[in-house]
Formats: structure tokens, sequence, C-alpha cells
């Protein structure tokens, strides 16, 4: 179909809106980036990122299989398809990267995300804090008389919804490991 | 059996495994146990640089005229940061390079050390990979390991950094056959059924087009002879971007010349209207495309590269086929015959029609004078005078480099050596070398334009001294020629720092270096100097005073589509406009 090829903000008359069709489409994607465990092996990959301007909104790297000194590198990134298929392609052509999975595109996934929450308060923000937190299914993990550190496992969404809720309640600092992901079923 | 052996005589054992007869090198400390090596054998020749950068151009001269990786030693610190130019050079045209750098001892890295640098740090973008060696025993696998790297996949240069006190320890060595390579092995068959598909596009194209670029050279010379085959036995028209020159030969009957910001203006329209573009080994560089936008919009696009990220980066394409040029060509051919090697005749025969017309523009016409020698007058009789004897041309970057590109025509893979990435000024004159080294018995010319050729003239030392008789052909305009042209289309002919003053006289540097020069102004007696300087038994310049103020065209200003070329000086007037500007 030809492109309808309207500019932005073209018309006022009609009832819809009138999209440029060839208007890029910004999407999250969540990559699995297998890698060997080597020496500066984390910098290539942030490297490639930064230095062709991609995106990065949340990365978590560990070592999955100690005998074979393979990571398990967790990167949730942003671009136009166009752009997401090029990050998957340059990352694959990194030398010790073995495997780059679009855990977005290749079926169902698990994400989540750890979180560790301070709320400092006192008398019924307290009381009010620790019901949130029951809600959530959070733990305390360290209390003081003016404290709770709160820790919580979720999806992204989640963990922002638990720390926007907290936040009134005397939320004072926070720290998140960013997504771990896997596929479902197998 | 295990042999012991110091990591120093390692990387010496490793390089002659590798097949290595040739490294390019500047000694200092932190590589004097590599160098003692060096010393004390005779297999492989050491190229004493005068700069780093110098020596990684002529690796990569060495590697383009050859095939074969190059091979560089660099100190650490100044002579690892030396090497950083050359090693984009060679990442962004895909140069197989090997590059050992020398390290502080280990337990001194991080304690800013005299000559310390973190060259793996500095190094990784512009490596295809790189390695620091902590352990004497893990020296001779990772030596084995990047040669197999820069020569696999699409190629690239590699750095290995070792420090001062594991090239004095004892380790184990092992031979390239004990060293696993498996965990890189990059795809090099292409898919059939994609192949096949391709093949029907090939039967059923009307205006079809070969667009090809320096993937086929590096390939192998076995890619350009199923080029030839492919383009000759379809009769379809084909065009290459500036790293592919020579893949095809320019005598081919389907050759229609260069395309690009300065290429031909058939190719151009012939790439602008085709109804099938075949890219092969070809990623489709800003200075190809034009405005993306408008590229060639009513064709199908297959593209042939064994490198994922080369296919879909800037332009949509029908029909990816990943895999090496050389073994998807054969495929290829293979299929297209089995079907009866059938074209759409007809309809070919018309677009060649078409191609002639654009042709008959003839767009690399110029006004000669009998005044002042014409840059394209000085190219024109260079390769007429040089072309039987298969010379191997490297070049600078500009203006010189665009009119060689037009004016010298290649028969044969491996013998142009131009920067076509980066851009980097100062690359030509220690290329010229590096193809010398690698082919003492050839002609290798290096055209220059003056400011360029002043980036690296200390090479000139390395010349002589390794008895290369390079010969330096100097556009001579005294001016920054490409950049002159761009303030005069869209900068308001403000000069901005763009003259050579103080220029030296090079026939007094030639001498000065220990060879010949001439300077030549007169366009009578400019065959007369260009047999001068091929008779002569030496290196020699030839500074060529041409006129000052000649613009190179044809042109397609940056952000115009390649039906939107300029192609003569009464065209220049507002020629980049709007974001075209914002362009380099």
């Amino acid at each position: 179909m030809a492109a309808l090829n309207i500019q932005k903000g073209a018309s006022k008359h009609s009832a819809y809106d009138l999209r440029d069709p060839n208007a890029d489409i910004v999407e999250s994607h969540t990559l699995a980036v297998l890698v060997d465990n080597e020496a500066g092996v984390l910098a290539r990959v942030i490297g490639l990122f930064s230095g062709r301007g991609y995106n990065i909104d949340s990365l978590t790297v560990a070592e999955v299989d100690h005998h074979g000194h393979r990571s398990r590198i967790n990167i949730v990134t942003r671009g136009t398809p166009a752009v997401i298929e090029q990050i998957k392609a340059q990352l694959g052509r990194i030398v010790p990267v073995h495997e780059v999975h679009d855990l977005t595109v290749e079926g169902p996934s698990v994400e989540r995300e750890l979180g560790l929450f301070k709320v400092r308060g006192q008398s019924d923000k307290r009381v009010e804090a620790l019901r949130i937190a029951e809600i959530f299914r959070a733990n305390v993990v360290d209390s003081t008389l003016e404290s709770f550190v709160f820790e919580m496992t979720g999806t992204s969404e989640k963990l922002d919804a638990f720390a926007e809720l907290m936040r009134p309640l005397g939320l004072c600092e926070v720290a998140r490991t960013g997504i771990a992901a896997l596929s479902r079923g197998c | 059996m295990s042999r012991s052996m110091t990591g120093a005589r390692m990387v010496i054992e490793a390089l002659r495994d590798q097949g290595v007869d040739t490294v390019f090198g500047y000694p200092g400390g932190a590589v004097l146990p590599i160098y003692d090596e060096i010393f004390q054998q005779n297999d492989i020749k050491h190229i004493l640089v005068r700069h780093e950068q110098g020596a990684v151009h002529m690796a990569e001269g060495y590697a383009r005229a050859t095939g074969k990786p190059g091979v560089v030693l660099v100190t650490s610190g100044p002579g690892a940061t030396n090497a950083v130019t050359g090693l984009t050079d060679a990442l962004m045209d895909s140069i197989p390079l090997v590059v050992i750098s020398g390290q502080v001892p280990t337990f001194l890295i991080g304690t800013d050390g005299f000559q310390e640098a973190d060259t793996v740090g500095i190094t990784r973008p512009c490596t295809k990979h790189n390695w620091l060696v902590k352990d004497t025993d893990d020296l001779s696998r990772t030596i084995h390991r990047a040669f197999h790297v820069a020569t696999s996949g699409r190629p690239g240069p590699v750095l290995i950094d070792i420090p001062k006190d594991v090239q004095f320890a004892t380790g184990e060595y092992l031979d390239p056959r004990q060293v696993d390579q498996s965990s890189y092995q990059p795809a090099r068959k292409g898919d059939p059924a994609s192949i096949t598909q391709l093949v029907e596009l090939i039967e059923k194209a009307e205006r079809p087009v070969f667009y090809t670029g320096g993937g086929v050279i590096n390939s192998g010379p076995g890619a350009s002879q199923l080029l030839r085959e492919l383009v000759d036995g379809t009769g379809f028209p084909i065009t290459s971007t500036l790293m592919g020159l020579g893949a095809y030969p320019a005598s081919g009957a389907g050759w229609i010349g260069m395309l690009g910001m300065h290429g031909l203006y058939e190719a151009n329209m012939t790439m602008h209207d085709c109804d099938l573009m075949i890219a092969v080994g070809a990623r489709f560089d800003d200075r190809i495309t034009g405005r993306v936008a408008d590229f060639s919009p009513g064709s199908v696009k297959a593209q042939i590269d064994i490198d994922p990220s080369s296919i879909n980066k800037v332009i949509h394409i029908d029909l990816p086929i990943l895999g090496d040029v050389g073994h998807v060509l054969e495929d290829l051919l293979k299929i297209w015959k089995s079907r009866g090697r059938k074209t759409n005749g007809e309809a070919v025969r018309k677009w060649w029609a078409q191609i002639e017309q654009w042709k008959a523009r003839d767009c690399l016409r110029y006004r000669n004078s009998d005044s002042v020698i014409k840059p394209q007058y000085a190219l024109e009789r260079l390769n007429a005078m040089t072309r039987d004897r298969k010379p191997y041309i490297a070049t600078e970057v500009g203006q010189h480099q665009m009119w060689a590109a037009q004016f010298m025509q290649f028969d044969d893979p491996n013998h142009w050596l131009t920067s076509g990435g980066l851009g980097t000024m100062g690359y030509g004159l220690p290329a010229s070398i590096g193809a010398q080294v690698a082919h003492p018995d050839a002609l290798c010319i290096n055209i220059a334009g003056d400011a360029s050729w002043l980036m690296n003239m200390q090479e000139m030392g390395t010349a002589i001294q390794f008895r290369a008789p390079v010969k330096q052909f100097i556009l001579n305009n005294e001016r920054l020629g490409m950049v002159r042209q761009w303030q005069q289309l869209l900068h308001g002919e403000r000069y901005s720092q763009s003259w050579s003053e103080s220029l030296p006289d090079f026939v007094k540097l030639a001498e000065a270096f220990g060879c010949k020069g001439r300077v030549v102004s007169d366009p009578a007696e400019l065959d007369d100097a260009i047999r001068e300087m091929l008779d002569y038994d030496g290196p020699f310049i030839l500074d060529v005073l041409i006129e000052r103020h000649e613009n190179c065209f044809p042109m397609i200003p940056s952000g115009k589509p390649h039906n939107e070329m300029l192609l003569g000086e009464d065209s220049t007037e507002g020629a980049i406009t709007g974001k075209g500007g914002a362009l380099v």
C-alpha cells in the first residue's frame, strides 16, 4: 500500500489522528546475551551501546555457568524495530558473545527485578508502610525504631508502583537490581 | 611434545607458525625482550618505521596488497596510542591486522607507571577484538586466536597487549593445531533457498545492477573471478564502491564505473533507476547512498554479506544472504547455470541502451589547459603510462583520492590501497611502502595531495632504509583541496585555513631524505617527468603543480539523492542546502 505521506498536524478536520504511517514506533525489548566471562566483556557490550547511541534502560550481569565461564547479560533497551534488529546484529558480532536472544519476540518470558526500599517514618506512617508492604508481599529485611528496609521481587512495574506508594510514607533510599529474564517453557 | 620457552620467544615462534614474513614496528622499553628475540633470528623481517601510525598503515598496505594479515609491533603507552588511528582505519575498511603492543609489567598495571596506558581500554572500540595477556601460558594460544579472529568472518584489526614480565617469564608453547578455534566460526555458506530466490530475481530483472564493494576483495581472488564470471555471464552492468575497485576489471564489458558522492553519473543513475540491485560485499555507506529516503526507490534489493550487522543497517534489504561472498557467488553461479543461464535479455538490452545515454554525458569531462596541469590530465597520463605494469596504487585522502578513483583503471583486485571508511590523511605513503615490501619488484605509486602527504612524510626514511622504490606522485595545489571545495559550495567562499602556507620544497626534501625529486608545472613536460619517476631506481617524489582551484566532479551534494548530481562548475551555486549542510 502506498504511504499516505501526510505531515503531522497537517489537518485538523478528521476525527482520527492522522499519524504518519511511516513514523517509527519505539519499542522496549528485553535481550539476553550469553557471553564468555572474560576480562572486559561487559565493557565491550556497554561500549557498543554508548558508541552507537543505543539506549540501556536496565542491565544485569552475572556468571551463570561457573564451569563453562559463561555469563548472562540481561539488557532492556528501546528503539525502533530496525534499531532493535541492528542492536542484536551488532551484539552478535562481538567475538566473546555466543548467543543473543530477544525475549520480547521469542515467545512468552518471565521478567523479575529485586528492589530494596528504605522507608523512614514514625507512628501512623510506619504502620501504613507495613500494611502496604504486606499487600505487595514485600519482606522486611531490616528494622529499626525509625526505619524499615523492604525487599521485594517482581516486575519492574510492580516495583515502580510500590516505590510510588512508599514515597509519601518516608521512602528515602532505593536499590534495584535491574531485570533478570527467562523465556517460559523449554 | 611440550615446548617451554619465554613469552618473548613465543611471540616469534607463533608469528613463524602463522606464516608471517614481515613485521612493521618500533621498539621501546616494554617490548625490548621481543626485540631481543627479533635480533636473534632471520625468518621474520622487521621494518623499522619512523612513527607507529606509519607502521599500522604499512601493515594495512601490506595486507591489502597480499590478502594476508599485516603484523605490527609497538611499545606501551605512546607506541600503542599512536597506533589507534591505523587501527580505526583498518576496522572501518575491514583489513586484517594483528598488532602486538608491549605493556608495563603486570605488577605495575594501574599505578600510572612510565609509558603505561590502558591499551585494551583505548583500543576496544577500534579493534575487532583485543586481549591483555597476563600469563605466559596463555600467550601462544592468544596469538593463534588473534590471527584466527583477524582473518575469519568479516576481517579486522586485533590487538594483543603483552606486559613485560609476561615476555620474560617462561611458559608452555602451543602450536596452531593445538588451539581450539571452534568458538568463533562465522558462517560462510549462504542459505540455498535465498540464493535460489536471487537467481529467480536475476532471471526476471529488467533493469538490474551489481553493486560491489570491498567484501569481494576481502573474500579473496577466487571471489573476484566468480564475480567476473557472473557479471559477464548475465551481461548485467556493474558498479563498485571506492573499496571494491579492481574486483571487476575496468576493461570489462559490464563496467560502468565507481558510484557514490564522486562516482560516475551513469553509475549513480543506474543505481537510482534499477529494478534489481545486487549488493555484494558492500555496506551502503552514506557516501554511496546520498539521501537515504530517495535511494534507488524502485528496486528490489538483495545483499550478500558476511556481517549480519551490515544488512538492514541503513537501507532496507528485501533479500539478505548471509555468507562469504566467494561461497555465495559460487552457489549462485551453480544454481543459475543449472536453471539454464536465463536472463531477461530483451529488457536488459534496453536497459543498456539507457545506460549508454547516461554515459554519453561524459561526466568526467574537464577543460584541459596548455599552461597549467589539470589534476585529471596528470592522472590520465599516469594511468596511460603505468597501466600495463599493473601498479599498486595507494592514495591519501581528498580530491586527489577521488580523481584517482575516477581516472586510474584497475584490472585486478588488491592493487588499490585507499582509506575509504575513516578517510585518513597520511595513509598513502606508508601504505605504498607496505605494498612495496610485499612486492619488491612491483611498481608502487602513492597518489597524494600536498597536505595529506606531509602528515606521514617521515616514513620516506623507512622507504630509503629498506630500499622500497615507492613513487610519490603529489598533486600539489597548495590547498586542502576538498576542504576548499566544500567551503566554496557551502560556506560562501570563505576559505578558512584551507591553504598550505610554507610548503617545503619537495625536490630538496627528496634529496634530504636521500632519494630523488622533480617538480613539474608545464603540461608539456609531464610525460617526461613521469617517465623519469618510473625509470629512477629508488624512491622518487614527483611534485606536480596543478591547477589550484579545480573542483572534483561529478558530485552528489550531501543530503541529495543520486539523480541530483552536479556535473560541472556552472552547477555549484548554492549546491548544498538545508539539512545537507550538517552532513560531512
